[in-house]
């Protein structure tokens, strides 16, 4: 999975691309904490418009990221969901909890 | 009397995350055959890499070790998935199953078998502690006739 930053003005955007899996998300969950950390962003958007596919895996890692931003009082957002994982965010929840912006 | 399934393979491969992959894409290609519709390749994906994971993950946390993996057609439009490891396994299943419930620490939400409940039709999880865990899954796919309609 690849990870590609781009920061403005206090706000920073984390686009994702490929498998969102246990394998995928191995050094993820530690780039997002270190990429908020460096930009302090009011607002931070999580792009999923390159994910392939996302199991639990995601969610641990959106549910980081929105801890991450809640501690900051930022605001966090999730866009360009595809159809599996928003499936896989709504089994679980997940859609209730974060703000997902299609 | 045993009914014999339509079809059926059955794999062994380590416990390596990165099978996580191959097992649930070597799930969607024999299922295939089944002409399933998008979302059901989908669903069942997401429901063995869950289980898959499980394995890897859980089961066997500081060593290598063999998940075995099993995909039948019972019938026409009838599927069923067995993942099985000899690895740790769950001493309370029922409390193991409950959402948010996990010991996998932080890069972990606990999700895993409540996405695999909301995703098949049936899941039964068997496990012994220091024997290992069994989860079969089962869906049926929508008639053919009722997708072409
Ligand atoms: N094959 C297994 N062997 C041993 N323990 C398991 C196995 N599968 C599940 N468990 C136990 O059941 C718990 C719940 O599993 P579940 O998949 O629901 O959540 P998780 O794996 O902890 O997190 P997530 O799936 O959301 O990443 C695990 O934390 C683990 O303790
Ligand atoms: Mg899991």
């Amino acid at each position: 999975m690849e990870i590609q930053e781009r920061a403005g003005e206090r706000t920073l955007s984390l686009v994702f691309s490929g498998e969102m899996d246990h394998h995928g998300i191995r050094d993820a969950l530690r780039r997002v904490e270190l990429a908020v950390d460096a930009a302090l962003p009011r607002t931070l958007t999580l792009d999923f418009g390159g994910v392939t596919f996302m199991d639990s895996s995601g969610i641990a890692l959106i549910l980081r990221a929105q801890q991450r931003m809640q501690s900051l009082e930022g605001g966090m957002i999730l866009c360009n969901v595809p159809q599996q994982a928003k499936r896989v965010l709504e089994a679980a929840g997940i859609n209730r909890l974060v703000t997902i912006k299609s | 009397m045993k009914k014999t399934p339509v079809n059926e393979v059955k794999l062994k491969f380590p416990s390596r995350s990165s099978n996580e992959g191959f097992a649930r894409g070597t799930v969607a290609c024999f299922a295939a055959q089944m002409d399933p519709t998008l979302s059901e390749l989908e669903d069942i994906k997401t429901a063995v890499s869950e289980a898959v994971t499980n394995a890897i993950l859980h089961a066997y946390p500081d060593t290598i070790g063999t998940v075995s993996l099993k995909i039948r057609i019972l019938q026409e439009n009838l599927l069923e998935i067995t993942v099985r490891d000899r690895g740790r396994g769950i001493a309370d299943v029922e409390q193991a199953r409950q959402p948010m419930f996990t010991t996998g620490g932080e890069g972990r939400s606990g999700m895993g078998f409540t996405i695999m409940e909301s995703f098949m039709d049936s899941v039964s999880v068997r496990s012994t502690p220091e024997r290992g865990t069994t989860v079969v899954m089962k869906k049926r796919l929508s008639e053919k006739s009722r997708k072409r309609a």
